[in-house]
C-alpha cells in the first residue's frame, strides 16, 4: 500500500501544503511526478484511510478554547457503537474512541474530548450530552487537563529524517 | 483575526479539496479571491492560530503504533516522572489531569512492536505501572471548533 513513491509523497506533504495556486503540481515538481499523478495518489491514500483528511489543525488555546476535558463513560459493550456514534455527532465533541477498561480503578470504555471556552461551558455541554444520549445511568468521570507538558502532535517517523504529524491516539 | 478568517478556519476544518486548483475552489465557496485566501491562510499559520495545514495521517495505516497511556505519579515525584516520560521521543502529548491516574500521554512509534518496548522502558525507569489504553474503535467526528 505504501510504496516508495508514496513514502516520498507523504514526506513532502507533512511539511504542509504549499501556499501556491497549484499546490499539488508544486509537490509533484519536487518528486518528478505530474500533477495528475500526485492527485491520483492522494485520492488513493485518502480512500485507503492512510490520509484521514486534508485541512487545518487549529491551535485551540489560541482560539480561546482554554478548557479541555477528557470525559470517560462506562457503557454497555453491546451498545457502545450506537452510543459512540451518537456522541460523535455533537459539535463540541472533538474525539470519540472506544478503549479497553483497566479493572476496578478504571472501568471506562468510551472516551471523548470536549473543548470549551472555560470549565463551566464544558460541564454545561457535558450535561446536555448526557441528557441527549441517555447516559444518566452510566458511570462517568471528567478529567480536565491541568497542565500540558509536551505537545508536538503525534509525530510518526517515516525515515530517520522525516516525521509526520498525525491526529491524536 | 476577523470574520473572514473565522469563516476560513471553520470551512477548512471540514477538509480541503484534492484537485488542480484547490484554493480557487475554496475561495469561490467563501466569496474570496484565490490570492486573498492564500494570503490569509499564510497569516493564520504565521500567527499560530492554525498549527498545521495539510494532511492528517492514520498511524496504524502507515504501519506505526499508537496508544494512549497513563500513570499514577506520586505527588512528591511528579516532576521527576514528567521528565522521564517526556525524555522518550516516542511520547507525543503529555498532560497532567485531575484524577488518581494523573499523567496521560500518547505514544507513537514507527513500528508497532516498539510500543510495548517503550511501555516496558517507562515502567522500569519510573517504577510505575503504565496503563495502556490503545484505541479499539473510533467514532467519526468532524473537527469543528467554532472560530
Amino acid at each position: 500500500m505504501i510504496d516508495d513513491i508514496n513514502r516520498l509523497l507523504i514526506e513532502q506533504l507533512q511539511q504542509g501544503l504549499p501556499l501556491v495556486s497549484r499546490p499539488y503540481a508544486e509537490i509533484g515538481k519536487k518528486l518528478n511526478l505530474s500533477e495528475a499523478e500526485v492527485l491520483k495518489r492522494l485520492a488513493k491514500l485518502k480512500q485507503l484511510g492512510v490520509i484521514k483528511r486534508l485541512g487545518v489543525v487549529v491551535n485551540h488555546r489560541r482560539l480561546g478554547y482554554k478548557a479541555n476535558a477528557m470525559v470517560v463513560f462506562d457503557v454497555n459493550d453491546g451498545l457502545i457503537s450506537q452510543i459512540g456514534g451518537h456522541i460523535s455527532q455533537f459539535d463540541f465533541v472533538n474525539l470519540c474512541y472506544q478503549r479497553p477498561r483497566q479493572g476496578e480503578l478504571w472501568p471506562y470504555n468510551l472516551y471523548c474530548m470536549i473543548h470549551g471556552k472555560n470549565k463551566k461551558a464544558v460541564l454545561k455541554q457535558l450535561e446536555y450530552l448526557i441528557e441527549m444520549c441517555g447516559l444518566r445511568q452510566c458511570k462517568n468521570e471528567v478529567l480536565f487537563s491541568k497542565q500540558c507538558f509536551k505537545q508536538r502532535g503525534a509525530l510518526y517517523q517515516v525515515s530517520s529524517k522525516q516525521q509526520i504529524v498525525m491526529s491524536n491516539g | 483575526m476577523d470574520e473572514v478568517d473565522k469563516q476560513i478556519i471553520n470551512h477548512l476544518q471540514g477538509g480541503f479539496p484534492v484537485c488542480d486548483s484547490p484554493y480557487q475552489v475554496v475561495a469561490e465557496q467563501l466569496g474570496l479571491t484565490e490570492a486573498s485566501l492564500i494570503y490569509r491562510i499564510k497569516r493564520l499559520l504565521d500567527t499560530g492560530l492554525l498549527s498545521r495545514f495539510g494532511p492528517l495521517f492514520h498511524a496504524e495505516q502507515m504501519g506505526g503504533g499508537l496508544t494512549l497511556a497513563a500513570v499514577k505519579a506520586p505527588e512528591q515525584q511528579f516532576d521527576q516522572i514528567t521528565d522521564i516520560i517526556n525524555s522518550f521521543p516516542e511520547v507525543a502529548h503529555n498532560y497532567a489531569r485531575s484524577h488518581e491516574l494523573n499523567m496521560w500521554f500518547v505514544i507513537a512509534t514507527d513500528l508497532p512492536e516498539r510500543l510495548s518496548e517503550v511501555i516496558d522502558e517507562i515502567q522500569q525507569q519510573t517504577q510505575l505501572r503504565v496503563y495502556n489504553m490503545p484505541k479499539i474503535n473510533e467514532y467519526f467526528v468532524g473537527l469543528k471548533l467554532q472560530a
